[in-house]
C-alpha cells in the first residue's frame, strides 16, 4: 500500500501527472472567497522541522490548513531536539499524540525514509528536504509552474544550473521531469556535480553558455555556502561570472522561456536583481503554486483509505516492515 | 470498462432520454416562470454534459441562454476514506456568480442522496444562491438521507443489489445514449 512521499524517483508517471492534475483543479479554489475545504477535518499533518524553513513550511501549513487539517508546527529550535532527543524518540512522540502525517525537513539525507520505514510510528511521510537527497514536493511545484508555461513537457528542455552538489531540489527535479519526458541539462563546475551523476538520467554540461539558447526553461541554484567547508570555485565572482544568470545571458535564452529559482536567492551571486524581477522570472508564481501541489499531495496521500500516490514501505530494497495500514477508524 | 455491460436490460432509449430531458427543462422554466435568474450546475461526470443539454433545450424553448457550470463535489464527501484516494473533477462556475441565484444542480442518477448532500455543502462554500433545486434523469430510490429531486427524468424502481448505468454519447463513446440496468454491482456508477 502508498503511504508515503519520500523522493521523485519513486513517481510513477500516472501519480506525477494525477499530483499536478490535481493541484490544477486545487488551483482553481484559490480564487474563491471560501478557500478551506472540509477534506481533511480531523487529521493532524505535523510540521517537524530540523533544518530552518520559511516558504516550505509556511506553505505546507497553509495546505494543510485549507484542507482543515490540524497543523502542529514542531521546529527543531525550542524543543527537546535542542536538549539532545533523537529522531526516533521524536517520532515516538509525535505517534502518540496520534498524527496522522508528518511533514519532515531534516538535515539528514535519508532522514524522511528512516523515519518512514523504521516502524517507530504509522503516520504517512512526507518528505519536505533530507540533507542533499531530495525534495519532492519542490521538484512537483517546479514542475506545475513549467507545464503552465511550457504546456507540456515531450521534447522540451530544461537546464538546472549551479550547485547540482548540494542541491536536493536538482535530485528531485532531474528523476520528475524524465519522467515526465522533459530533457533535463546540469549546468554546473566540475566540482559542484555529485558522484555518480553520470546515471542520472540527465545530460551533464561545465558550459552554462552551450545550454542556454536550447532551454524552455532555466533553474538557477543557490549556492550553499552552508554546507560548503572548501573551496568549490576560487572566488564568488568568478562563480557569477560563469555560472550565474544576468540580463545578458537571459537575452540568450529563446523566447518563451522561463527563469526559476526554488529560493531562497542570493540576488548578485547565482542570479542578478535585474533577471529575479524581469517578465521571464516565475520565482513568485513558483511560491503561489507550492500551496496548491502541497494540498494535492496531502490530499492524494490522506484523504482516501489507501493513498494514491507514492511508495509503501515494503517496496523499497531491503527493509521489510510490517507496520499496522491505517485503516478508515479516526 | 464496457461500453455495455453483460445481462444488463435497457430501460431507456436515446428517444427516451430526449423526452425526459425535454420535459424537465419545460417543467424548470414552468416553476421558475421564465429563465431569468436560473443556472444549471452538473455533477461531474454525466450531470454536467446533462446540464448542457439541458441548457441548450431552455434556449430552444426560451431564447435565452442560462449559464451553466460543473461542481465537483469530492471534497465533500463522506465516503471518501472508505475507498483509495480518487482523482478531482472539474468545477466551473460561471462568472455570474451563484449568489441569489436559482441554482439547478444536474446529475444522472439519484441513489443514496449522499452525492447531493455533498453537493449542497460545496455549493455553501461558493455563495448563498436564491434557492436549489435537483434534476436528475434517473431516481432509483434507496435514499439514506431526507433528500428528493424536484425534475425526474424517470422513477426507475431497483433493489440494491441492481446497478443503474447511464451511458451518453459525449462520454462513454457510445452510438447513442441509453439507460441500462445491470444485476450485481460489478459497475460502479
Amino acid at each position: 500500500m502508498k503511504r508515503h512521499l519520500l523522493s521523485t524517483a519513486d513517481l510513477s508517471r500516472d501519480d506525477a501527472v494525477l499530483i499536478l492534475d490535481t493541484a490544477e483543479e486545487i488551483a482553481r479554489l484559490a480564487a474563491r472567497p471560501i478557500k478551506k475545504l472540509p477534506t481533511l477535518r480531523g487529521r493532524t499533518v505535523v510540521n517537524l522541522f530540523f533544518e530552518d524553513s520559511t516558504r516550505t513550511r509556511t506553505s505546507f501549513e497553509v495546505a494543510a490548513k485549507r484542507l482543515s487539517a490540524d497543523v502542529i508546527n514542531f521546529s527543531a529550535k525550542g524543543s527537546s531536539v535542542s536538549k539532545g532527543e533523537s529522531l526516533k524518540d521524536t517520532a515516538l512522540t509525535l505517534e502518540a499524540m496520534g498524527a496522522d502525517a508528518v511533514v519532515v525537513r531534516h538535515s539528514a539525507s535519508g532522514a524522511a525514509y528512516r523515519l518512514a520505514t523504521a516502524g517507530w510510528s504509522s503516520s504517512h511521510v512526507v518528505n519536505a528536504g533530507d540533507g542533499t537527497h531530495e525534495h519532492p514536493t519542490q521538484a512537483l511545484l517546479d514542475a506545475f509552474t513549467m507545464r503552465r508555461h511550457l504546456g507540456g513537457f515531450e521534447e522540451r528542455r530544461v537546464t538546472v544550473v549551479g550547485d547540482v552538489l548540494h542541491s536536493r531540489v536538482a535530485r528531485s527535479n532531474v528523476h520528475l521531469l524524465a519522467t515526465l519526458g522533459a530533457r533535463v541539462t546540469l549546468a554546473a563546475p566540475p566540482t559542484l556535480l555529485p558522484v555518480g551523476v553520470e546515471s542520472w538520467p540527465c545530460d551533464v554540461s561545465y558550459d552554462l553558455d552551450a545550454a542556454i539558447p536550447g532551454s524552455d526553461a532555466i533553474m538557477m541554484l543557490r549556492v550553499q555556502r552552508e554546507r560548503m567547508n572548501g573551496g568549490f570555485f576560487p572566488t564568488q565572482r568568478e562563480y557569477s561570472r560563469r555560472y550565474g544568470l544576468d540580463a545578458q545571458r537571459m537575452a540568450k535564452l529563446p523566447d518563451k522561456a522561463i527563469v526559476m529559482h526554488p529560493g531562497p536567492m542570493v540576488r548578485g551571486m547565482e542570479i542578478s536583481a535585474a533577471v529575479a524581477d524581469s517578465d521571464r522570472s516565475v520565482i513568485v508564481e513558483q511560491v503561489a503554486n507550492g500551496v496548491s501541489v502541497r494540498m494535492a499531495v496531502l490530499y492524494l496521500l490522506l484523504s482516501g483509505s489507501e493513498s494514491a500516490i507514492g511508495s509503501d514501505e515494503g517496496q523499497a530494497q531491503n527493509q521489510h516492515q510490517n507496520t499496522e495500514p491505517k485503516g478508515a477508524a479516526a | 470498462m464496457p461500453a455495455i455491460p453483460q445481462g444488463a436490460r435497457p430501460v431507456l432509449d436515446e428517444a427516451d432520454i430526449s423526452r425526459a430531458l425535454t420535459r424537465i427543462a419545460h417543467e424548470i422554466l414552468e416553476r421558475a416562470k421564465g429563465a431569468e435568474d436560473v443556472m444549471l450546475l452538473g455533477i461531474p461526470t454525466r450531470g454536467t454534459f446533462l446540464a448542457d443539454r439541458l441548457a441548450a433545450r431552455i434556449a430552444d424553448v426560451e431564447g435565452t441562454t442560462v449559464p451553466v457550470g460543473s461542481l465537483d463535489v469530492t471534497m465533500y464527501r463522506d465516503d471518501l476514506r472508505l475507498k483509495p484516494a480518487r482523482a478531482l473533477e472539474r468545477t466551473e462556475i460561471p462568472d455570474e456568480g451563484v449568489d441569489g441565484r436559482l441554482i439547478v444542480l444536474v446529475d444522472d442518477v439519484l441513489y443514496s442522496g449522499r452525492t447531493i448532500r455533498a453537493a449542497l455543502d460545496a455549493l455553501n462554500d461558493l455563495g448563498r444562491p436564491r434557492a436549489v433545486q435537483l434534476a436528475v434523469l434517473v431516481d432509483r430510490g434507496h435514499r439514506e438521507l431526507p433528500i428528493r429531486a424536484d425534475y425526474v427524468g424517470k422513477n426507475l424502481p431497483t433493489s440494491q443489489r441492481e446497478t443503474v448505468l447511464v451511458r451518453l454519447r459525449e462520454h462513454d463513446g457510445v452510438q447513442h445514449d441509453a439507460v441500462y440496468l445491470g444485476i450485481e454491482s460489478e459497475t460502479a456508477i
